[in-house]
């Protein structure tokens, strides 16, 4: 498996996308959630997800790694191609997909163990051989968190406040070293001083990582997103589907978009 | 800046006043506090008159000999003692391996499938099931078979008490371990079993062990499932270098039942200390798992 993910196609080799998300249906049961969106992701870039409220963007990046599976009754039309493999392609397992594409959720959620028993799980279910101390200090400085932490590390995760729980499961997310980190909301719980030192991990993390982020907060994709998507629902077949509307580099959404919905969305402008 | 008593026509008392809804406010408190010093009474009477009875009895012989027989003075019940550990441990070992890994069936595998219903439809039906038919199931299932009354039956009739109070707490342990943190297991790429073995399971521990807790109190307090199984001996279970495996084993609980009906003050005063003994085991158990509910990382 780790063989077939590391070979790469030379068309991707070439650009800069390492995911390549074209989303043609996905169907919780017989709802339609999302259509027709094709999102590309680019390498060492963050990519914020923003739209109202059940525009499908969580749907849309919970596709990624395929944690949807977990839903009963979802199907999904179209392809994921990551490093040149489709993600939902015959006898890919989710399970390998989910170390490649890590994920950091809405509400903080370490475990309850440990400090240093939450950054080392992944370590140890991947029965990883090197030093896993090396690797947990490593992965706590990466997620800004050491020096609040290192004395304590055997303190339990739910210890911590809010925002240093997010951090934490930001370390146990790039512990393992994944290609991709998938945040949805990652801050929506959190106070606006552990708002910005996440926001400022987010841009750190960026050089060792792709990030796709799910936002609701229009000046967090402001401040930290280099290409922004923007969702919204579409209401005219009685259901709420949710589709990309318009996909481009962040000045470009915010300053000058080319949809009208994208403008009145972006001004406050919505109904 | 008006005075506001001024303002108001009459100001109001703020003095406490015994109308008809503060009395029948303490009436209720009152009724409630009454119920509950009720619901402890039988503990502590029992407790007292255990201790008042069958303490002055107690002592390292009781322990260690063997029951009395007719006239005989002295003796003890240590045969029966080390018969309710053996056969409380005989269920222990089958009921809680087996309670634990339905339980996972039932909250994490298959919570919907037509066999998870089913198991904990009879589950809970069991759980109502009186004692004595689970001794009467061990019978047919162990006594028959084997042709002899034997430790071993008694323990397989404690288990399937203790089944499905383990089967049913552990369920509701597992449920009660927060969406989150699976998603965050998943998110890790765990497979499912590794889920459920590095993130719910340790997570409903403490949960799971306060059923088992209660589960193995309340095994070892049973008496009518152990008339039909283990019976009751007079003697060790373990006897001249060998064990009695397949033959009839005492139990504190039917010591108690044999003794209190006999007309010699030695055993009556021996039912009363072991049931001082039986009481203190269950008590025991019952505060461990309360200690053990209450750990937390």
């Amino acid at each position: 498996m780790t063989a077939m993910m590391q070979q790469t196609s030379p068309a991707t080799a070439a650009s800069s996308i390492v995911m390549d998300c074209k989303l043609d249906k996905i169907f919780y049961g017989d709802f339609m959630a999302v259509r027709d969106s094709h999102v590309p992701i680019e390498k060492n870039k963050i990519t914020g997800f923003i739209g109202p409220s059940g525009c499908g963007k969580s749907t849309v990046l919970r596709s990624l790694n395929r944690m949807n599976d977990l839903v009963v009754g979802f199907r999904f039309d179209g392809h994921v191609h990551f490093l040149g493999q489709d993600v939902y392609g015959k006898g890919v397992d989710p399970v390998v997909v989910r170390r490649y594409i890590g994920m950091v959720f809405q509400q903080p959620n370490p475990f309850s163990m440990s400090i240093f028993d939450n950054v080392a799980f992944g370590l140890r279910l991947n029965r990883y051989k090197g030093d896993v101390g090396d690797r947990v200090k490593h992965a706590l400085q990466g997620a800004a968190l050491w020096d609040e932490v290192k004395d304590k590390l055997k303190v339990s995760g739910l210890a911590l406040s809010g925002g240093q729980q997010q951090r934490l499961c930001i370390a146990r997310a790039i512990a393992t070293e994944p290609e991709v980190l998938l945040m949805d909301e990652p801050c929506s719980a959190l106070d606006p001083i552990a708002t910005r030192r996440v926001e400022e991990l987010m841009v750190e993390l960026k050089k060792d990582y792709t990030i796709a982020l799910v936002t609701h907060n229009m000046h967090q994709a402001t401040r930290v997103a280099d290409t922004t998507a923007f969702f919204s629902v579409d209401i005219s077949q009685g259901t709420r589907t949710g589709y990309l509307v318009e996909m481009g580099p962040t000045d470009q959404i915010f300053n000058s978009p080319r949809e009208k919905l994208t403008n009145d969305y972006i001004s406050g402008n919505f109904s | 800046m008006t005075d506001l008593s001024s303002s108001l026509s009459a100001v109001p008392s703020l003095q406490r006043k015994f109308e008809t809804r503060a009395l029948r406010s303490i009436l209720l408190t009152t009724i409630t506090w009454v119920s509950a010093m009720l619901a402890s009474v039988p503990l502590f009477s029992v407790l007292y008159m255990l201790i008042t009875r069958g303490g002055a009895r107690l002592s390292m012989e009781v322990f260690t000999e063997l029951p009395p027989a007719g006239f005989e003075m002295g003796g003890g019940f240590g045969n029966a003692l080390v018969g309710t550990f053996v056969m409380v441990g005989i269920a222990a070992l089958i009921a809680i391996p087996v309670g634990i890994l339905a339980a996972i069936f039932l909250a994490e595998l298959g919570p919907q499938s037509k066999l998870a219903n089913s198991a904990r439809f009879a589950a809970k039906t069991l759980t109502g099931l009186p004692s004595i038919l689970a001794g009467v199931f061990a019978y047919a299932m162990v006594v028959l078979t084997t042709g002899s009354y034997s430790a071993p039956a008694g323990g397989i009739a404690l288990a399937v008490l203790m089944l499905p109070i383990v089967v049913l707490t552990a369920e509701e342990a597992m449920k009660m371990v927060p969406k989150i943190m699976k998603d965050a297991a998943h998110g890790m790429g765990c497979t499912n079993s590794q889920v459920i073995w590095h993130v719910v399971l340790p997570t409903a521990m403490p949960a799971i062990l306060t059923g088992v807790m209660l589960a193995v109190a309340r095994a070892a307090g049973e008496t009518a499932p152990l008339l039909f199984t283990a019976l009751f001996s007079n003697y060790w279970i373990y006897d001249g270098g060998h064990i009695n495996a397949m033959s009839p084993t005492a139990s504190l609980a039917v010591l108690i039942y044999n003794f209190s009906g006999m007309p010699f003050d030695n055993q009556l005063e021996l039912a009363w200390a072991a049931s001082l003994v039986l009481v203190l085991i269950v008590l025991v158990v019952n505060i461990v798992s309360r200690l053990v509910g209450k750990t937390k990382i």
